[in-house]
């Protein structure tokens, strides 16, 4: 459901249904605590945990894309991954190979993913082709053009003006020096005090018009812990370069979807779609115009994704963004995400992603092979929706 | 002391914090028609459940006697095996497949090598499609036929299951009043041979029509056995027994307050097929509403009421559409719902679960939805003043729910039914078409519906009711128009008028 997490306040402290609702965050830090002890200790080194988000942040920022398609009935993208290597090859072909001007690239190659979405959004939902079909052939489509773009060989950028805008540390004058850095938990703080602050301000303005909320043990409690984790996190940030560019970006994006789908009209539109198509139409809402968008914003962000690898790798081939598609599908439904459509969350999304990346990153620290890493995870998602789908059968 | 076919005692089923039958005896004797009766939530649908296995032996309590002999059913299989078919609401045929292999969907028929013998299966079904009157061949799709042929495949089917009991959910709300009669008729054929039938229904006519006998159920309880030509044997007597009380007025009172002004207007509006253009569903109609009036649209199924609704609501229906609207005397081109919500017209659907609902959203997210820019701020919700409106709302129309945070798929029929309401009033409509505003829901919700009804026209809104019940039509409007086959053919004051007048309108233009 959309926004309506808040539970039923009542004096007793409901067990099952604290579960129920946080499933997968449970599972996220058991899988955590497995790894921490299977890696012996390694998979919490600063270095790690920095890498884990960074890592993972194209993953987000296509998640927080797919999540919207998936809204709409369950229907998936699948070119995103293409669209990353055409959008990345063009970037680097136009940097390396033309020296042209690294802001209007960027500019170009987002305009070009959202073309991509653009066209496939335009199929989707006006003409009515089923999205399974548009997507896999915007999948050949995009991955010819990105090789054709390559001309099949692989462009690597050097460009410092471009690196720096995706991969580079923020180093704050006055709080970072070369043997300290300070930044991480001063912003860290920062956003714990806006964490408090907005918590206390909701409560206030719900007690002043009289709705019923959740006992304040368990809203300073969760806020509390979100605290904790979040300044631990950017300790261990201060501990391995800083805040990157990169962490930036990936937060932002999700900032901003998370915004979107629970606090916006037009994000609650993404939900009434997925729930009874008919229905919205004969609400007034243009439906055709929703599947539109939500592809188009797919492109774009695809796009945003392609640059954000190139800079991450430094370089592009015919074959990069392979099966990316299929993590961030992965991690909407590990999330929560209804294969039917009309549910899920951005939140859940990140702990499906998360909970894909630590998998990932635990077994490559232990040495485990690419093999087992894909079967595992194909276990963890087909577990998921199984829980996921007996858990809704035993409540309706 | 007649022959028992079928004997329930005392059965009892619990739900999860619901008793949903408590201490139920039914009594069948071979060779009758006996309704099952009672509001929704009853118990009805449950009994019949329990007695066809699909709830398994165990997981209720009490006992049930076929032929005076214990049975546990443990799957709908072993009950068919026994002759006991169970012929549910929602017609359960696929609709790309032929008749003939929708009759034997599960139950083959097979040849020696076990691939299927279709040409058995074919003149089997068709041997069968003809005991039941359904002249087409068995290799005709069903999406092909309409739903009162559909129906009689679903009686077939259950003859060529050997059927001895014939259980039948509401199996008129989906036919007209003519496809009805014949499949009431046709019941009453089969029990000159014999074959026993148990009907649920809400229509309370029908009953009275065909039936030998009525249970009737209220809270999941039996509260007693009306025996046609012993008891009292009419509407105003089963309904008392169903609500608990005597229902004096079922339709509320109205101050007829109608004004001189006009609410809505259409001008030769003519409505083409939207997958056959060249067939004209709704032929230059013409008519207006008043403010503070009720005009009620009268028809048989197919008569094109619920297009001409949903083509005047932002074409949401249909192609090639001419004619003019007017609102208040200003003519207005509604190309879209949205538009024609902007506009302050309302359509109620007649299919509250595929056209009105998101169901497996919260009354408050369905409460808003047609208007959540009343509640936005630069398209930002503004949870509070949502909440506060979708209470408001729940209030007003009287739903009865735990919160608004309730997914609206757990609410009963009646209640989704108000919650809809809900959703339309919110948008401050000042036309409001409700297409069968109460259709598939209890008497007592009906009445709150007509409440609200009324309480619209009071304010001086216009309301088009789309209705096939025509009692229900007479006793709430203040004019009918009544259509046949895509025109308009007739208009009476509701005064005035009689269900033989206005059926004498439909007949003398089907004769044309």
């Amino acid at each position: 459901m959309a926004n309506n997490n808040e539970s039923v306040s009542s004096g007793k402290f409901d067990i099952a249904g604290f579960f129920r609702k946080y499933t997968m965050v449970i599972a996220l830090v058991v899988v955590f605590i497995i790894f921490y002890f299977m890696t012996d200790g390694r998979l919490l080194y600063a270095q790690n945990m920095s890498n884990l988000l960074l890592q993972n942040g194209y993953v987000l920022v296509m998640a927080c894309g797919m999540l919207l398609c998936i809204l709409t009935g369950g229907n998936i993208d699948l070119s995103v991954g293409s669209v990353i290597c055409l959008v990345g090859g063009l970037a680097a072909v136009m940097i390396s190979n033309y020296g042209m001007n690294v802001y209007l690239t960027i500019i170009i190659c987002l305009l070009i993913g959202l073309a991509c979405g653009i066209w496939q959004g335009f199929w989707i939902g006006y003409v009515r082709i089923p999205p399974f079909i548009t997507t896999l052939g915007g999948m050949f489509i995009f991955r010819g053009f990105g090789r054709l773009v390559l001309n099949s060989k692989t462009v690597s950028v050097q460009n410092k003006a471009f690196l720096n805008i995706f991969t580079a540390y923020i180093k704050i004058p006055g709080l970072d020096t070369d043997e300290r850095i300070l930044s991480p938990l001063v912003i860290g703080a920062i956003a714990v005090i806006v964490l408090f602050y907005m918590k206390i301000s909701s409560r206030a303005s719900k007690a002043k018009k009289g709705y019923r909320q959740n006992s304040a043990v368990a809203d300073f409690g969760s806020t509390a812990v979100i605290s904790v984790l979040l300044l631990w996190y950017c300790n261990l940030l201060c501990q391995y370069k800083g805040i990157s560019v990169m962490l930036v970006w990936v937060v932002a994006i999700c900032l901003i979807y998370n915004f979107i789908t629970s606090k916006t009209a037009f994000g609650r539109y993404f939900y009434a779609v997925g729930g009874n198509e008919k229905a919205t139409k004969l609400s007034g809402i243009n439906t055709d115009r929703v599947y539109f968008i939500a592809y188009a914003n797919m492109g774009l962000l695809a796009g945003l994704c392609g640059l954000l690898c190139l800079a991450r790798v430094g370089s592009v081939n015919g074959s990069t963004g392979n099966s990316f598609e299929m993590d961030a599908i992965g991690s909407c439904f590990i999330g929560g995400a209804s294969a039917y459509g009309g549910s899920g969350t951005i939140g859940g999304v990140i702990i499906g992603a998360l909970l894909l990346g630590v998998i990932n990153m635990g077994m490559s620290i232990m040495g485990i092979g690419d093999s087992w890493q894909y079967v595992v995870k194909g276990a963890v998602l087909l577990i998921a929706v199984i829980f996921d789908v007996l858990s809704s059968r035993k409540t309706s | 002391m007649g022959d028992t076919i079928l004997e329930m005692k005392s059965i009892t089923k619990e739900f999860p914090g619901v008793k949903a039958l408590d201490n139920v005896n039914l009594v069948v004797e071979r060779g009758e028609i006996h309704a099952l009766i009672g509001e929704n939530g009853a118990g009805k649908s449950t009994l019949m459940n329990v007695l066809s296995g699909i709830y398994p032996a165990g997981t209720y309590n009490g006992e049930i006697y076929y032929n005076g002999e214990l049975c546990q059913f443990r799957t709908l299989k072993d009950s068919e095996a026994k002759g006991i078919v169970i012929i549910h609401q929602e017609l359960a045929l696929i609709p790309l497949l032929t008749i003939g292999e929708n009759m034997f969907l599960g139950n083959e028929k097979r040849n020696k090598f076990g691939m299927i013998d279709w040409d058995q299966t074919y003149s089997e079904a068709e041997k069968h499609m003809k005991q039941v009157g359904l002249h087409e061949s068995a290799q005709t799709l069903i999406k092909d036929i309409g739903t009162g042929k559909q129906q009689l495949v679903e009686i077939a089917k259950a003859f060529s299951k050997n059927v001895k009991l014939l259980i039948l959910d509401e199996p008129t709300s989906s036919l007209n009043d003519e496809d009805a009669k014949m499949l009431l008729d046709l019941l009453i054929e089969f029990k000159k041979d014999g074959l026993t039938s148990i009907i649920i229904t809400h229509k309370l006519n029908e009953i009275i029509y065909c039936a030998d006998k009525a249970t009737i159920l209220r809270d999941g309880s039996t509260i007693e056995t009306l025996v046609k030509g012993i008891d009292e044997f009419s509407e105003d007597r089963i309904i008392k027994g169903m609500v608990g009380r005597p229902m004096e007025d079922r339709y509320p009172e109205r101050k007829h307050n109608v004004s001189k002004e006009v609410g809505l207007e259409v001008k030769n509006w003519t409505v083409h097929h939207p997958l056959y253009p060249e067939k004209i569903v709704d032929d230059n109609i013409s008519f207006k509403v008043h403010k503070g009036e009720v005009v009620g649209f009268s028809g048989l199924q197919g008569a094109g009421r619920t297009e001409l609704a949903m083509s005047i609501f932002g074409r949401s229906y249909g192609t090639d559409i001419s004619g003019e609207v007017y609102l208040e005397g200003k003519k207005v081109d509604l190309k879209t719902p949205e538009q024609a919500i902007k506009n302050k017209i309302a359509y109620v659907t007649e299919d509250r679960k595929t056209n009105g609902l998101i169901l497996g959203e919260s009354i408050r997210f369905n409460t808003t939805l047609a208007r959540l820019d009343k509640v936005c701020n630069n398209g930002i919700i503004d949870t509070t003043a949502e909440k506060k409106a979708a209470e408001e709302m729940t209030e007003e129309m009287g739903t009865k729910t735990p919160s608004i945070e309730q997914m609206i798929g757990n609410l009963s029929g009646g209640n989704q039914q108000k919650a809809l309401l809900g959703k339309w009033m919110f948008a401050e409509p000042n036309v409001l078409i409700l297409d069968e505003p109460t259709r598939g829901i209890d008497v007592g919700a009906k009445y709150d519906i007509y409440c609200l009804i009324n309480q619209m026209v009071d304010n001086g809104k216009s309301v088009i009711m789309i209705s096939s019940e025509m009692p229900e039509l007479i006793g709430m409007c203040d004019r009918i128009y009544i259509m046949n086959e895509g025109e308009l053919c007739g208009e009476v004051e509701a005064k005035n008028t009689s269900q033989e007048e206005i059926m004498g309108y439909i007949m003398s233009a089907a004769a044309k």
